[in-house]
C-alpha cells in the first residue's frame, strides 16, 4: 500500500512524454540574459559593469541580505548591457546581458564530472559555500537554500525530506537527473543531513518513476560505507497531485501536519528538492555555482520532447527551435507545468534558476471556458490539499469580506490549482483566492506595525 | 386577607423596580454623546455610500476618528461634512471640488493587443499575473474593476475605446475607483472652474521609443511641456510628465507643445481657427 497525503488531491493526466529521455547538453547560446532576481527575497546588487569580461562562474550580482542570493555568469564573454529586460510576464526586470566568447571557467571551479566522496568543510563552511554559490530551491520556488538550512534556535530538525515527487504533469527534469547522477545526489543528501544535524533522510518519489527509484536505491547500496549509520530511504508514493507540495510530502512520509502559519521545521522536517541537493553537491564538491539546469521541453504536438541541460539566461526561443519550432496549432507556451506554470508572452524570456520546463499547449487546450455559477457541489472542498474551502474564499473576495477570508485561512493556500482544475462551473477559484491571500497577509502585516 | 396579598405584591413590585433600576444604572452602556449629535446632521438615507452600514455606523466612525480624511458622506457632501467637523472640533478646510480622472488614453486603436487573456476578467487578478494584453505594462487593463467599485453609476467602460469614462455629473470623488485600480491610473484631480482641467493622460514610465511603439498616444517624456510651463505646474518623472492640478492655470500652452497628444484639455472652448494645432477633446466627447 503506497503512502500519500491524507487530505484532498487531484489526478491530472500525467503526460510524462519525455520520461526516460536522457539529458542532452544544450548548445551554448551566443547571448545570455541573466535576471538579478531569480530567487525569493531581496534582489541581488549588480557588481559588474558594461564592457567587463567575465568567465563562467564569475559573480555578477551580490546577495543583498540574509534572504537573498548571489547570481553568477553562466557563460564567458563580455557584459554588453545592464538594464531592465522584458521577461516572460511582459514586465521589465533588471538583468545582465553577456555576449558569449568561448567557454572559459573561473579558476577554483572544478568543471569535471568525477564523483567526489569526501569534502573537507565544517558545517558553517558548508552553509557559507552554499550561500556564496547562489544555491536556491530548484523545485520552482527558488527559496535561498542557506536560509532553509539554518535551523533557528528553538527548532529541532529530525528528518531531511527529499522532494523527488515531480508531481507536475509533463515535467521530467528531476526524473532525468536522478537517473543520471544518483550517487552525486546521495552525497548532496548526506552533507545536507550533516548541516542540519539529522541522521534520517526520506526520499519521497512518485511511483511513476521506476527507473529513478532503482538507480537511487542502487546508489544508496553502493555508497553505504560513506552513509555509515545514517539512514537514507527511498519511499515510493502514490501518484497524486500535489504530492510535491512540502506540507503534503511531510504528511505522506512522516504523518505530521504543519499547522497554519507555521514552517515545516516546526514538525522537525527540512524539505529540499532533489535537484537542489544535486546543486548542493556541486557547490560543496566542485565549488560550482548554479550556471545551468535541466529543463524539460515538451508538449503533445512536439514531435520529440526532450530534457536539456541549459545555461541560465538562454532564450526560451532557442529551446523551442531545437525541438522543431512552435507547431502551427500552438495556443500558448508555459514556463513550468500546466498546473502551476506561468504563460509567457514572449519567447525571448530567459531560462532562469526556477525554469523547470517549457510546455507548448495546443490551441484547443489553451483557453479557459466562461465562468458559471457556483452550484455548491463541494468538489473544490474535497480536493483542496490544505483542507480549505475554495468556493467560500472566492465568495469573500468577490464581496471584499477580508475578515471572513482570514477566518477561512486564505493565507494557507499553496496555490496548487487543484480547486480551479476540478470546478465543474469553470470558476477561476485560485485567482480569487490569491487576491484574498495577498490582501489578508497585507492586512495582518499592517496590524503588526 | 386581601391586605396581605396587596402588601406582598407591592413589595415584589418595589423590589423588582429597584433591582431593575440598579442594574440599568450599573450596566449602562455609555455611548459617546457626539454619535447621536452627528447622526442628526446626516441625511439618514442609510445608503452605504460612505462605506459604512448605515448612517449611525458612519456617525460612530466619525466620533472615533482622529481626522475626517477618509470619511466622507457623498449624499450630504461638503456641507454635511463641515457640520460634522464642527461637532468634532476639527479644522474646517474647504477644498476644491474634485473629480476622478482616468489617466490613460491607450484605446484599442492606439494600443494594439499583442496577447490574449482568457483568465478571470478582473483587473487586480490580471495585474497580478502579467503585464496585460498590450506592450504597455502600465496602461488600463480594461476589465472594469473601477466600474464595479463605483456605487454612484459614475464610471463606465466604453466598448469602442476599451477605456473607462467618468460621468462628470454623477461622480462624487469618493475615491472608490482610485483604490480599485491596480495600476494607479485613476486620480482625484481638481474639477476646475466650469469643469476645465488639463492632465497628462498617460502613466507609462518606459523610455519614449518603447512607450510610443506600444501606444501612439503615450507620453514619451520629451519634456517640451515642462519647458513651456510658466507656472512650474509640470514635473518630469521617469520618462513621464505630470501636471499638478493645484498649480495649473489652464493656459493650455503644454497641450499645444505635446507632440503625441498625450496631454488632454477638457471643457475648453475650441481654439480660434488661426492656430494650426488640431482640436483636442471637446465637451461632448469627454463625458
Amino acid at each position: 500500500m503506497l503512502k500519500t497525503f491524507r487530505i484532498g488531491g487531484v489526478h491530472p493526466p500525467e503526460n510524462k512524454l519525455s520520461a526516460g529521455k536522457p539529458i542532452e547538453m544544450f548548445s551554448l547560446p551566443q547571448e545570455v540574459v541573466i535576471p538579478i532576481a531569480q530567487h525569493i527575497g531581496a534582489p541581488a546588487t549588480v557588481v559588474v559593469n558594461k564592457g567587463d569580461r567575465v568567465k563562467v562562474g564569475t559573480l555578477i550580482a551580490r546577495s543583498s541580505g540574509f534572504v537573498s542570493s548571489q547570481v553568477h555568469a553562466s557563460v564567458s564573454g563580455t557584459v554588453s548591457r545592464i538594464e531592465p529586460i522584458r521577461d516572460g510576464s511582459g514586465l521589465k526586470k533588471m538583468a545582465v546581458v553577456i555576449q558569449r566568447d568561448g567557454d572559459e571557467w573561473e579558476e577554483g571551479i572544478d568543471p569535471t564530472d568525477t564523483l567526489v566522496r569526501h569534502i573537507d568543510l565544517t558545517t558553517e563552511q558548508m552553509k557559507e559555500r552554499i550561500a556564496d554559490r547562489g544555491i536556491v530551491g530548484l523545485g520552482g520556488a527558488t527559496f535561498p537554500t542557506h536560509v532553509k538550512l539554518t535551523v533557528m534556535p528553538g527548532n529541532q530538525a529530525t528528518h531531511l525530506i527529499v522532494n523527488a515527487a515531480e508531481c507536475e504533469p509533463y515535467l521530467t527534469c528531476d526524473d532525468a537527473l536522478m537517473c543520471l547522477h544518483p550517487n552525486e545526489i546521495i552525497f548532496g543528501i548526506l552533507w545536507t543531513m550533516k548541516i542540519i544535524g539529522v541522521d534520517k533522510a526520506l526520499i519521497g518519489i512518485e511511483n511513476n518513476k521506476p527507473q529513478a527509484i532503482r538507480t537511487l536505491r542502487n546508489a544508496i547500496e553502493q555508497e553505504k560505507e560513506q552513509i555509515g549509520s545514517a539512514s537514507i530511504c527511498v519511499v515510493p508514493l502514490k501518484m497524486k497531485y500535489p504530492q510535491g507540495g512540502e506540507k503534503q510530502l511531510i504528511d505522506a512520509l512522516i504523518r505530521k501536519q504543519v499547522k497554519p502559519g507555521q514552517l515545516p521545521i516546526s514538525e522537525g522536517a527540512v524539505v529540499q528538492n532533489v535537484s537542489t541537493l544535486y546543486a548542493i553537491y556541486q557547490a560543496l564538491a566542485k565549488n560550482r555555482p548554479i550556471i545551468d539546469r535541466v529543463v524539460t521541453v515538451t508538449g503533445k504536438e512536439i514531435p520529440e520532447p526532450k530534457n536539456f541541460q541549459v545555461r541560465i539566461g538562454t532564450a526560451t526561443r532557442l529551446l523551442v527551435e531545437a525541438v522543431g519550432g512552435l507547431p502551427e496549432t500552438s495556443g500558448k507556451v508555459i514556463s513550468g507545468g500546466p498546473m502551476m506554470g506561468r504563460t509567457i508572452v514572449t519567447l525571448d524570456a530567459p531560462i532562469t534558476k526556477g525554469s523547470s520546463g517549457v510546455l507548448v499547449l495546443p490551441e484547443k487546450e489553451s483557453r479557459r471556458n466562461e465562468m458559471r455559477e457556483c452550484v455548491r457541489c463541494g468538489k473544490c472542498v474535497s480536493v483542496c490539499p490544505m483542507g480549505l474551502n475554495p468556493a467560500f474564499i472566492m465568495r469573500s473576495t468577490l464581496n471584499k469580506e477580508w475578515e471572513a477570508a482570514e477566518k477561512l485561512y486564505a493565507p494557507d493556500c499553496i496555490e496548487c490549482g487543484s480547486c480551479s482544475f476540478t470546478c465543474p462551473s469553470q470558476r477561476p477559484l485560485l485567482d480569487h483566492i490569491r487576491v484574498a491571500k495577498q490582501t489578508v497577509m497585507a492586512l495582518a502585516r499592517a496590524r503588526k506595525k | 386577607m386581601i391586605l396581605t396579598t396587596v402588601i406582598v405584591l407591592a413589595i415584589i413590585a418595589l423590589s423588582s423596580a429597584s433591582l431593575l433600576f440598579i442594574i440599568s444604572k450599573k450596566f449602562e452602556v455609555r455611548e459617546d454623546e457626539r454619535i447621536a449629535i452627528i447622526g442628526e446632521v446626516l441625511p439618514q438615507a442609510n445608503c452605504g455610500g460612505c462605506g459604512f452600514p448605515g448612517c449611525s455606523a458612519f456617525a460612530s466612525a466619525c466620533a472615533r476618528a482622529q481626522n475626517l480624511d477618509n470619511l466622507y458622506c457623498p449624499v450630504g457632501g461638503a456641507p454635511v461634512m463641515e457640520k460634522v467637523a464642527g461637532i468634532m472640533g476639527f479644522e474646517v478646510s474647504v477644498g476644491d471640488a474634485k473629480i476622478a480622472v482616468v489617466r490613460c488614453n491607450g484605446t484599442c486603436e492606439a494600443r494594439p493587443k499583442t496577447s490574449e487573456y482568457t483568465g478571470a476578467r478582473n483587473c487586480r487578478i490580471a495585474a497580478g499575473l502579467y503585464a496585460g494584453e498590450t506592450d504597455c505594462s502600465y496602461g488600463c487593463l480594461g476589465f472594469a474593476d473601477c466600474c464595479v467599485a463605483c456605487s454612484f453609476d459614475a464610471i463606465h467602460m466604453n466598448p469602442e475605446t476599451g477605456l473607462p469614462e467618468v460621468d462628470e455629473d454623477k461622480c462624487t470623488a469618493c475615491g472608490a475607483c482610485v483604490k480599485a485600480c491596480p495600476k494607479f491610473i485613476i486620480e482625484l484631480r481638481k474639477k476646475g472652474p466650469k469643469g476645465k482641467r488639463i492632465f497628462v493622460s498617460c502613466v507609462n514610465e518606459d523610455k519614449g521609443g518603447v512607450a510610443r511603439k506600444a501606444c501612439s498616444n503615450a507620453c514619451i517624456g520629451c519634456s517640451k511641456c515642462f519647458k513651456v510651463c510658466q507656472f512650474e505646474a509640470i514635473t518630469m518623472g521617469t520618462n513621464l510628465a505630470y501636471i499638478d492640478s493645484t498649480k495649473c492655470r489652464l493656459c493650455r500652452k503644454c497641450v499645444a507643445e505635446c507632440p503625441t497628444g498625450a496631454i488632454h484639455e477638457v471643457h475648453f472652448p475650441p481654439r480660434p481657427v488661426a492656430q494650426s494645432q488640431p482640436q483636442e477633446a471637446t465637451p461632448e466627447s469627454r463625458s
